[in-house]
């Protein structure tokens, strides 16, 4: 018991300095003194609801993704049998439940249709599995359904790119520091430090930004399209207000031979000139412009409509082709909601479109008055409860309350070292600590007491009192752990942060509370040789 | 110099024989508490219900104006809010609950929470906004299933890894005495209609850590005197090893105690109900590990062939030395 090798008083005391040290940037930071730059400051991160900011949960449509595949395929379908040799004629191609199904008009061309389709099919994930599966029923009926392996891999694409569409469009809001991350299959975590209205924020973010360009298709006369009638291979698409198509609520276009508004090398607020109208200003890269120079110049004096979000904006008339490159959406936009479409589309298209499912905002006064509160409840909670054991355990409580103030240093510097994030329920995990912590050394000290009482010598009964008090500290401890590891696997936001503290607090109220306290006894011990002691 | 000593030594107290009266007392509460949470239910927070909870402070008053923001917060159509004094009397949280059709629509919660917000500021200039917290009904379920996913995962581990390190006995009481502790804590949420919300589910779990500290402690030394006092009588045991380990209960209670109060007292309002919930764990946990752990290791049949005797390196060495005169 009093011998402690040098190499473990060296270890102890570096370990204990190391994390100290970890420990004074955030304390000098919450205490408002700024450290000299050039030293390594490692810093505990504030969580929102200590710092202020707004955190969003976004929440992607897994189903759409689905639909859209299936869109893309039956145009790659029809494009690929029409256009290549031998023409394969189909009618009736439908998408349903699902799947994609199509009647070859000559059964004979089953073989050919197969292996001109097979190619629109790729490998997909480990397995080698296709990302469409093809069955061919009643001899000439194929069905093509997507498969999980292929949808998984563009849901995985689909929430890459959506990821990186949000980031572009949060730092486009000027924000700093923002933590976007992916949550699960299909969902995006974003937190925005000292974000204080995140209205305009989910604005932004609610906004998919999928511009296209379709044709009006004029042979659907408005009483139909009112009704809901409309020709084959036409849809119909809901107008923002009726002033965007000429007063009607909604306006039949071509489903397919539009261009979409995804090669876009720029966009920006304009006014327009003749009108002084807010408008946007978009500039394509070489294939968009090429292709949107085809459409209008095939397309001259009929009119498009300008698609957002599956809504039409406006439907200009082409009145000459447009062959630079550029074009001017317009369609009632204030010079905000124009420079926020701006954004949009100069971020990208989203993928798939995102709801907040889960939004919280807390404003950095409040933040900072519960830092302070926190602090200050901390501060009179352990100085009372140092009060309270060191009248208890006399010297030995001097040496508990060391390890307890080390043990403080020592989460923090921990966390500071690892870069987590304090939250509110972390400074209660803290408390929780500052108790087990205690327990430890109360639990050491009766034991200490008792088998003074029951007549042992001074240092045995030290001895024994840290020997017979560790298996249940141990078992305490252990229990602790398997609670805090459960927590941070099952539990979200409070829980975890809470869960992160508990985890490291354990071990190192352990380490200070037992070890620590234990050297120091030994060395008091080694020097004093009291034949009696005081507890 | 005196040191303070709140339990006497060789303190002889005979709980076990109180053991019927407070199993009756104990199951009554139980029952009780069991019944507050299914008639008048626990006061479900938007982490576990959806909806909305803004707070504001208003700068330039000394209380809220809640009559007046009831007004203007219901003429928008969404239905009634819950407005309360949070905190200061200047401060207010307003709950809404989920609007129609959010269910399909997540964003239709979002613009309410916009309307809110906008309306209540273009009122009343000076009203600060200190946290809106909008939880959709998609996020909220799994919200309240991951949270009591965590809770009863634990309690298992834990009463489990009891078994291991100690007799099947022993798990079976841990694990019934944690049981006692959290019905009895939302029986008191149920009551107090305190907000039960994710931090309480973490301070749940606190407790639960709490609570088999001290079940573990008095198990630990209930281990040891078995093998040390073979021919015992279970209840003699029991009440010698609650006695023995009384005073580290007393003082560890109080250490965590003094540390709560603090909180309660002085910490942020946003954990007071967390601080809450832990506090009153203190108590229940320390009756349970006490009164509920201990005597139920009777009806267990545990008994002293369950541990073999081992003497430690000291004792072998006393009773060389005594041996050898």
């Amino acid at each position: 018991m009093l011998d402690f090798p040098r190499w473990k008083r060296v270890t102890y005391w570096l370990v204990t300095l190391i994390a100290v040290l970890a420990a004074v940037p955030s304390l000098s930071s919450l205490a408002g003194v700024q450290l000299p730059s050039g030293v390594p400051h490692p810093m505990v991160n504030l969580g929102l609801d200590l710092a202020g900011g707004s955190r969003l949960l976004l929440e992607a449509d897994a189903s759409q993704v689905r639909r859209q595949r299936l869109e893309s395929m039956e145009e790659s379908v029809r494009g690929r049998l029409g256009n290549n040799e031998p023409r394969i004629r189909i009618g009736d191609i439908s998408s349903r439940d699902g799947n994609l199904s199509f009647v070859l008009d000559n059964p004979a061309q089953v073989d050919a249709a197969r292996e001109q389709i097979l190619p629109l099919t790729t490998g997909a994930g480990l397995t080698g599995q296709r990302d469409w599966d093809i069955k061919v029923v009643d001899g000439n009926r194929f069905i093509l359904t997507p498969t999980d392996a292929g949808i998984n891999q563009a849901v995985d694409h689909a929430m890459e790119t959506a990821i990186e569409v949000v980031r572009k469009r949060i730092d486009a809001l000027g924000t700093r520091e923002p933590d976007i991350r992916r949550l699960g299959s299909n969902r995006i975590d974003v937190q925005v430090p000292g974000l204080k209205d995140p209205e305009q924020l989910i604005k932004l973010l609610g906004q998919t930004a999928k511009l296209e360009f379709k044709l009006v298709d004029e042979t659907a006369p408005p009483s139909d399209v009112a009704q809901g009638i409309v020709p084959p291979g036409s849809e119909i698409v809901p107008c923002v207000d009726a002033k965007a198509c000429r007063g009607q609520g909604a306006i039949a276009v071509k489903r397919l031979g539009g261009i979409k508004g995804d090669q876009l090398t720029n966009a920006v607020q304009t006014n327009d000139q003749r009108t002084n109208e807010a408008v946007v200003s978009i500039t394509f890269d070489q294939q968009g412009g090429a292709k949107f120079a085809k459409l209008t110049t095939e397309n001259v004096n009929k009119p498009f409509a300008i698609i957002l979000d599956g809504k039409v904006l406006s439907a200009p008339n082409i009145n000459e082709p447009i062959l630079g490159g550029s074009a001017q959406i317009s369609g009632s936009f204030t010079v905000d909601s124009a420079n926020q479409l701006a954004i949009a589309l100069r971020s990208g298209a989203l993928p798939v479109d995102l709801k907040v499912v889960e939004q919280r905002t807390v404003g950095p006064d409040l933040g900072a008055d519960s830092i302070k509160k926190g602090a200050l409840a901390m501060l009179i909670g352990t100085t009372a409860l140092m009060t309270f054991i060191l009248i208890t355990y006399g010297r030995f409580g001097a040496y508990a309350c060391a390890a307890l103030i080390v043990n403080l240093l020592m989460i923090l510097g921990i966390m500071a070292i690892a870069n987590t994030t304090l939250t509110l329920p972390g400074i209660a995990g803290f408390v929780l600590t500052i108790g087990a912590a205690v327990d430890a050394n109360v639990l050491i000290n009766e034991r200490i007491r008792e088998e003074r009482h029951r007549g042992r010598r001074v240092v045995q009964a030290v001895e024994m009192g840290y020997k017979e008090a560790s298996r249940a500290i141990f078992d305490a401890n252990i229990t602790n752990v398997i609670a805090a590891v459960l927590m941070f696997a099952f539990g979200t936001g409070p829980i975890r942060g809470f869960a992160v503290v508990l985890m490291i607090g354990i071990a190192t109220s352990v380490f200070t509370a037992v070890n620590m306290t234990r050297m120091w006894v030994a060395m008091w011990l080694r020097k004093a040789r009291p034949s009696d002691i005081v507890l | 110099m005196k040191l303070l000593k709140l339990v006497p030594d060789n303190t002889n107290i005979h709980f076990l024989k109180w053991r019927v009266p407070f199993y009756t007392v104990s199951l009554l509460l139980m029952a009780a508490s069991l019944a507050l949470v299914f008639t008048k239910g626990l006061n479900l927070g938007v982490d576990f219900v959806g909806g909305q909870m803004i707070r504001f402070t208003f700068e330039h008053s000394a209380t809220a104006p809640i009559a007046p923001l009831r007004d203007e917060i219901s003429a928008l159509g969404y239905g009634e809010p819950t407005i309360q004094e949070f905190g200061k009397p200047n401060q207010v949280s307003v709950r809404m609950r989920l609007p129609e059709g959010s269910e399909k629509d997540p964003s239709i919660a979002e613009q309410m929470s916009a309307k809110i917000v906008a309306t209540v500021r273009a009122k009343h200039p000076d009203a600060r906004l200190d946290g809106n917290d909008t939880v959709s009904g998609k996020v909220s379920g799994e919200l309240f299933s991951s949270g009591m996913l965590a809770l009863g995962l634990a309690m298992g581990a834990i009463s489990i890894y009891i078994w291991i390190r100690f007799e099947w006995q022993f798990g079976i009481g841990a694990l019934l005495s944690l049981i006692h502790d959290v019905t009895l804590t939302l029986g008191f949420f149920a009551l107090t209609q305190l907000e039960f919300d994710l931090n309480i589910v973490a301070a749940l779990l606190t407790l639960i850590g709490y609570s088999l500290n001290d079940t573990i402690v008095v198990y630990d030394r209930i281990r040891e005197n078995l093998k040390k006092y073979r021919r015992m009588p279970m209840p003699e045991l029991l009440d010698l090893s609650v006695n023995e380990t009384l005073a580290r209960t007393i003082v560890t209670s109080l250490s965590m105690l003094i540390t709560l109060i603090a909180l309660l007292l002085f910490g942020p309002e946003v954990i007071f109900g967390f601080t809450a919930a832990i506090t009153l764990g203190i108590f229940v946990g320390t009756y349970s590990s006490i009164y509920m752990a201990a005597p139920i290791l009777i009806w267990l049949k545990v008994n002293a062939t369950s541990f073999v005797p081992q003497e430690s390196d000291i004792d072998r060495q006393e009773r060389l030395a005594r041996e050898r005169g």
